[in-house]
């Protein structure tokens, strides 16, 4: 697989990077990274970059590997096969102070205070019980939840347990910030606090490192992504450049509905009721407007669309991937409004 | 590439250790379940007194020392007569005679037929004469009785005498064999007070790590320390909470002993103040008692967390923590059993095996001197202890955090991906 080129053009659609990208020291760097489970490969040959300061996602269906590639980046487990490093390091764990990571399983002490979990995921990082707690409070403050400082974590909501856990994988200041599957069963309205919160990070110049199934969060948030489908990596690189796969989509509505303009259009081109559909010839749209205008087709609407994320998903990975994708979202939003 | 390291940018592994001991130790220590630890050496104490009392009061219904007397009145007099001489001089040999009403009334008794008929509660009757008595029972009353009976048969009849001298004593201290003895009974009572406390402690090692697999907040440990730290950092935490028992234990123990030394004695029949010394010597025994404590609670602890994470779910630990429990007995077993054989080839397999070997060095210290042999044994327990963290941790790593599988699978002689290698860091 390809090295993912970083010189693309890959800035986000929220707090944009003035650095350019291929000038950034890499946050995250790993080369064939293979992992097998009882003679089943999870994770195969897995080639990720990703530079300083990025949000950047992991982008595949359930079960495509991307906790295990998360895990084998951070050290929790080992590849079989491959090298991976952190901030240039082979072992995460001699740099676990720069490191926050929320695991998709979300767990805490259910006896513990909200104030103490916090404390305590920091002095796992290396800070002291007393910063810890006097963050812990700041930030349990900051994100409204100061109220409950004092409460156990068995006494908290879903959503406010899993900020607690999001605030302890933060309490000590990381300089990457690793996430996996973070907007899984939060409502919209805390999906898009979480948002603003990764963008905040972003801005601060952590590196934002998160794995989803769901398309619009990466489309929204990343500069970088990498799409894993049945653990293999087809595609790592900015979303802007895997938009750039899939040509335009031209979407165009006439009064006319036979005519010789007709073999103008191209060849694939789909009827959508009153619509026609195609892909962006690669001449341009202007030869075309003009062989409907002298044709007399009588146009009542044309669009440009350029394609989406989902798009390039489903060229890059496969429809089976994106199906499964399309199926694991569906169910995330319903586990959501439960 | 930039390197982001600085001088602390990781936690050492003591440190590590530290956070993750520092939190179990609070959290156990003022947890409902350390209340019900604490109690957990009186569930047993109670249920065996209990189980004790009621198994006495049942066997003292149900088992008679009787034997019944089926002679002629004379002889029936003569009997119980030299039965009451001898007693003193042979308590707990000589049994209870006593006349069967049925064989006093009726002139021609059957004792065969009484016995047979299962009437009466008398372990055997006797027949016959001083002469020539018949003991009528069941092989084994028979066995047990007859020395006994001939005994009392040949007083009455005056083939014994009647008065006995009375030897005077000289008590000394001890023996070379009265002092060996003892001290085997030292070592035995070591081991197994060794042994419970083990036990008892080491599956609160287990239910920590099931509780941490519960609560999923294993994998937030893992990726930021290294499993070694975390399995040391559990494993001394709890040998804290179990110092903190032991503590309470025996203060508890002392100050029920200071209000109720006399009561004590009365019950158990041992006077504790008299118990044989330890070849060492009662300080160094103590001290060598908590020490190996420490090891073989260090070494079953361990094993056990390797099991925790070699299991996927709580009830696996369950499930395969029971053919560890088997094994801790048969080396119990193993080392109890060698306990005064030192230097046989199964004593020294018991101190070569990491998991015995705490409990047989406990024991040659009652038994021998020698002290430098612990110094050695204590090395090769603490070695086996980081051997089992180790492994534990690695085992861990490789088995518990799976996820996801959706790739296909592989044959292992497939050919291998060789990667790119890396630039170097800059």
């Amino acid at each position: 697989m390809a090295v993912s080129d970083h010189a693309s053009s890959g800035n986000r659609s929220g707090g944009f990077s003035a650095v350019p990208a291929d000038a950034r020291p890499l946050a995250i760097e790993a080369r064939g990274l293979v992992k097998s489970f009882d003679g089943t490969r999870a994770v195969d040959g897995v080639d990720i970059s990703i530079p300083q300061g990025a949000i950047y996602g992991i982008l595949g269906p359930n079960g495509a590997g991307k906790t295990t590639t998360l895990r084998m980046l951070l050290g929790i487990i080992d590849p079989d096969e491959g090298v991976r490093r952190v901030f240039g390091h082979d072992r995460p764990h001699d740099i676990g102070r720069l490191i926050g990571y929320l695991p998709e399983e979300r767990g805490l002490y259910p006896a513990m205070k909200c104030v103490e979990a916090i404390a305590f995921m920091g002095a796992l990082r290396g800070l002291s019980l007393k910063e810890g707690r006097k963050r812990a409070g700041e930030l349990l403050e900051r994100h409204g939840l100061g109220h409950a400082a004092d409460r156990q974590i068995r006494q908290l909501s879903k959503g406010m347990a899993q900020t607690v856990q999001l605030l302890g994988t933060l309490v000590h200041h990381p300089r990457l910030v690793v996430l996996d599957e973070p907007f899984s069963g939060l409502d919209a309205i805390n999906q898009g606090k979480l948002e603003l919160m990764i963008r905040a990070l972003a801005d601060d110049g952590v590196t934002v490192i998160f794995s989803t199934h769901v398309i619009h969060h990466a489309e929204r948030l990343c500069e970088g992504v990498a799409i894993i489908a049945g653990g293999k990596v087809p595609y790592t690189g900015s979303v802007e450049e895997a938009r750039d796969r899939i040509p335009a989509q031209v979407r165009l509505e006439t009064r006319a509905r036979e005519g010789a303009w007709l073999a103008a259009l191209p060849r694939e081109t789909k009827r959508n009721g009153d619509f026609f559909q195609f892909a962006l010839p690669e001449t341009g749209i202007e030869p075309l407007l003009r062989q409907l205008i002298e044709g007399e087709a009588g146009i009542l609407s044309l669009s440009i669309e350029r394609a989406g994320l989902h798009d390039a998903f489903v060229a890059i990975a496969g429809e089976a991937a994106a199906r499964q994708l399309e199926a694991d979202s569906a169910a995330n939003f319903g586990k959501a409004r439960a | 590439m930039t390197s982001t390291d600085t001088p602390r940018s990781r936690l050492t592994t003591l440190e590590a250790a530290w956070v993750i001991a520092r939190r179990d130790f609070v959290a156990v220590l003022f947890s409902r379940a350390f209340l019900f630890f604490l109690l957990g050496p009186l569930f047993p104490v109670l249920i065996g007194g209990l189980a004790g009392s009621i198994g006495g009061q049942v066997q003292r219904n149900a088992v008679s020392i009787e034997i019944g007397l089926a002679m002629s009145a004379g002889d029936n007099a003569a009997m119980i007569a030299s039965a009451d001489t001898l007693r003193p001089q042979l308590p707990g040999v000589v049994p209870e005679l006593r006349v069967i009403p049925e064989a006093a009334q009726a002139g021609d008794f059957d004792a065969r037929a009484y016995m047979d008929q299962r009437r009466g509660n008398y372990a055997a009757i006797l027949t016959g004469t001083l002469a020539a008595p018949q003991l009528v029972g069941t092989q084994g009353q028979v066995d047990r009785w007859s020395g006994p009976i001939e005994l009392i048969a040949a007083t009455a009849n005056g083939a014994s005498p009647t008065r006995f001298p009375t030897a005077t004593s000289e008590v000394v201290a001890t023996s070379a064999a009265s002092e060996r003895t003892n001290r085997v009974r030292t070592a035995q009572a070591a081991q197994m007070v060794l042994f419970l406390l083990t036990m008892l402690l080491g599956g609160m090692v287990l239910s920590n790590l099931a509780e941490e697999k519960g609560n999923k907040i294993i994998e937030i440990l893992a990726a930021a320390l290294p499993m070694d730290a975390v399995f040391m950092g559990k494993l001394f935490a709890m040998l804290g909470v179990s110092f903190v028992g032991i503590a309470v234990w025996g203060s508890v123990g002392y100050a029920f002993w200071a209000i109720a030394e006399d009561a004590i004695v009365t019950v158990t029949q041992t006077n504790f103040r008299e118990l044989p010394g330890p070849a060492v010597g009662w300080p160094m025994f103590m001290a060598l008692g908590l020490i190996y404590f420490t090891m073989a609670y260090l070494l079953l602890g361990s094993l056990f967390l390797t099991i925790g994470a070699m299991a996927a779910s709580v009830r696996e630990v369950q499930t395969m923590s029971m053919p560890v429990t088997m094994l801790q007995l048969m080396v119990f077993f193993l080392s109890a059993a060698n306990i005064g054989q030192t230097g046989t080839p199964l004593e020294l397999a018991s101190v070569a095996f990491p998991l015995s070997s705490p409990f047989a060095m406990l024991a040659r210290a009652a038994l021998e001197e020698t002290l430098w042999t612990h110094a050695l044994a204590l090395l090769w327990q603490g070695f086996a202890v980081i051997l089992l963290i180790k492994g534990g941790s690695l085992l861990f790593r490789k088995r518990v955090m799976k996820s996801g599988g959706a790739g296909r699978a592989k044959k292992r002689w497939f050919a291998r991906r060789t990667p790119a290698p890396l630039e170097p860091a800059e």
